[in-house]
């Protein structure tokens, strides 16, 4: 194995993109590494498309630059990039067949005749459409055309291919199918992708790792473990996953460790820290739902942050249960608890008196 | 899928096929029974007396005596060389002013198709506005601005460009003017209707893919506007092909269309049977473009679904 880190093959420096007085990307770096699965991932009108057509050479940026394989690329037109995009919409060529919208590409490459038709055959075979090379896409179904508008843009065997919510336009069983098939895929070519989606649970399965993009920034970019249990600030902690967020102010400092106390929740919790925080500060405190155990009886005391609540609302789904417990103060938190064991009824019900308790480690301690 | 719904769907079979019927019936005493009444005197025989032509039905003592048809006026048509050559002739300049139509009205079409919206409405408009004069007044129009003492001319003559008027009127060039004017609209609509549902994406694909703008628009662009463009070209070739004012009021004397032939028939010569041959014939030739551009709607509807 190489010692050295892998080199990026995309390095996103400083990018700025305006249109008129509104900036939809700003000030963006990014470096994404060869070989990987990256998400980007975002709301609609996070800046998060705008990003990808600038990487395929669409839009001119307004400043900053995007190197790829080390070469600059402001001045490359799509034309000439080593990228292909797999549209939202798949763009599939109306009027020609499967076989001549893959091979279009190796066409416009002016790639021999012969030759051609062996890609494309490769290709096909590769995304299981062989028996429809024939068939005019709209003849296709959803998922057939997915798997034609991939072929299309994996046949020219691009440095970095491009997915524009690839899933967005299929339907839920399917798309949960798709997704292992893409990461596979994936994983086969040792291609790079870059996936666009506002589907956090999208982007936490396909993805190596994941950038959270919020009003033209990156918020946060790590793997999906670090960007869920830790979450760089509020908008990625309640953007990915549910979360119980509240404000607190810092009462006492120890090493490694902070109190805090919370009006919402009427009562003083601890965090792991080693952020030097003045006592009198503002903090937020933020806990996940599944970190949270829920139980009649006082649980032990060591290390966990325990407050007491009554069960407002239940949610019974069979794996799990969802609640939603409402302290004194008013608050509600959502709690969600694997059923473990088999019984027709829950240990714990409506309007039961519970305590909540969590790890003091599994607290998320976020600065405004 | 419920059980009602077969019945409901037959009610509503029922009253729309009741509502198709007034279009034909529309066509049955406005297009069918004009049609049948040219048919009748194209086979009759020209007579010096009103109508100046002999009935097809004669009566007798007895009712109905006899059937009375000639194919001479036909006959005439094919062995007359004239007819043939008014007939390539108006052909071929319908054709060329489809052409000159197209190949204007193609980039104005795409043009329009890609301004913002707003834009697009206005300029659809402007298209639209010279429809709003009578089409005589605006042919007439252009005889003022052709004349050897025409606005054209005089200004060519003040700038010192000529020492003598350029004759642009009354000849084969007034008349391609003329109907690359009269016309253009009919290209522009369809053409634009076709263009404007383009998905951009394709085009993006395509330079994704490796093509640049030209070939992307020879490529996508084109093909996919292929309906649109055979739609335009139907619309403005049909109606060129008999048209009668423009080469009536802007064409010369050798100036040879079909349209003026009729007249001549009709009006001067004052034989009618000759004339409704004529008019027949150049039916006949226009029926094939126009079953084609009935096929082509269809499926372009069938696709927009």
């Amino acid at each position: 194995m190489n010692d050295s880190p892998p080199s990026p093959l995309v390095q996103i420096q400083e990018i700025t993109k305006k249109f008129g007085g509104v900036t939809a990307v700003d000030r963006v770096s990014l470096d994404i590494l060869r070989g990987e699965l990256f998400a980007i991932l975002g709301s609609s009108g996070c800046g998060k498309t705008t990003l990808l057509r600038l990487l395929a050479g669409f839009e001119e940026p307004t400043s900053g630059r995007i190197l790829i394989d080390g070469v600059d690329m402001t001045d490359v037109p799509p034309y000439e990039r080593p990228v292909n995009l797999m549209f939202q919409s798949y763009a599939l060529f109306p009027h020609m067949t499967v076989a001549q919208n893959v091979a279009y590409g190796l066409k416009k490459e002016r790639v021999p005749a012969g030759k051609i038709r062996e890609r494309v055959a490769e290709m096909l075979a590769m995304v299981k459409l062989e028996a429809l090379a024939g068939r005019m896409p709209e003849k296709l179904s959803g998922g057939e055309k997915q798997r034609v508008a991939l072929a299309r843009a994996l046949v020219k065997r691009p440095k970095l291919l491009l997915l524009d919510e690839p899933m967005a336009a299929l339907d839920k069983k399917l798309r949960e199918h798709t997704r292992f098939e893409l990461a596979s895929l994936q994983y086969q070519l040792g291609t790079t992708f870059v996936v666009v989606t506002h589907d956090q649970s999208e982007a936490m399965m396909l993805a190596s790792r994941i950038a959270v993009m919020a009003e033209g920034r990156i918020a946060q970019v790590g793997a999906p473990g670090e960007v869920y249990e830790f979450p760089a600030n509020r908008y990625v902690a309640s953007f990915v996953g549910n979360i119980n967020l509240f404000e607190g102010r810092v009462t006492g400092v120890e090493t490694g460790r902070l109190s805090l106390h919370c009006e919402a929740l009427g009562a003083d919790l601890s965090v792991m820290s080693d952020e030097a925080i003045a006592p009198g500060s503002a903090a937020c405190i933020a806990v996940r739902p599944e970190k949270i155990t829920i139980s009649r009886q006082a649980p032990e005391s060591k290390d966990r942050n325990i407050i007491k609540g009554t069960v407002w609302d239940l949610a019974y789904f069979g794996d799990q249960s969802l609640y939603r417990v409402r302290l004194k103060s008013g608050t509600e938190l959502q709690v969600s608890a694997q059923n473990l064991r088999r019984s027709a009824k829950l240990t714990v019900e409506w309007d039961d008196e519970v305590y909540l308790s969590w790890e003091i480690a599994s607290t998320i301690l976020l600065r405004s | 899928m419920t059980d009602e719904t077969p019945n409901n769907g037959l009610r509503t079979q029922r009253w729309l096929r009741r509502a198709v019927t007034l279009p034909y019936l529309w066509l049955l005493l406005f297009f069918l029974a004009p049609f049948l009444i040219i048919l009748k005197i194209s086979v009759a025989d020209p007579i010096v007396a009103q109508p100046p032509f002999t009935p097809l039905l004669e009566w007798g003592a007895q009712g109905l005596a006899g059937l009375k048809a000639t194919f001479e006026n036909y006959a005439y048509l094919f062995v007359d060389g004239y007819y043939g050559i008014i007939y390539l002739s108006s052909l071929k300049m319908a054709a060329i002013g489809t052409l000159l139509c197209l190949l204007l009205g193609y980039p104005m079409a795409y043009y329009i198709a890609r301004q913002p919206p707003r834009r697009r409405q206005i300029l659809l408009m402007a298209v639209i506005l010279p429809f709003w004069i009578s089409f005589l007044l605006r042919v007439y129009a252009w005889i003022g601005l052709l004349n050897n003492r025409g606005v054209i001319n005089e200004f060519l003559l003040w700038l010192g460009v000529i020492d003598h008027p350029l004759p642009m009127l009354y000849n084969d060039f007034a008349v391609y003017l003329g109907i690359v004017y009269s016309y253009l609209p009919f290209m522009i609509l369809p053409l634009y209707a076709n263009l404007e549902r383009h998905d951009h994406d394709l085009l993006d694909a395509a330079a994704d893919l490796g093509a640049r703008r030209w070939q992307g628009f020879i490529d996508v662009t084109l093909p996919l506007s292929v309906p649109g463009i055979i739609g335009g070209c139907l619309l403005v070739f049909i109606p060129a092909v008999g048209e009668f004012t423009i080469p009536a009021l802007l064409g010369g004397a050798d100036t040879l269309m079909i349209g003026r032939v009729l007249w001549d028939e009709f009006f001067i010569n004052r034989d009618w049977p000759v004339a409704s041959a004529v008019s027949v014939v150049l039916l006949l030739l226009l029926v094939v473009p126009i079953l084609w551009f009935q096929r082509l709607q269809r499926r372009e509807q069938e696709l927009g679904r």
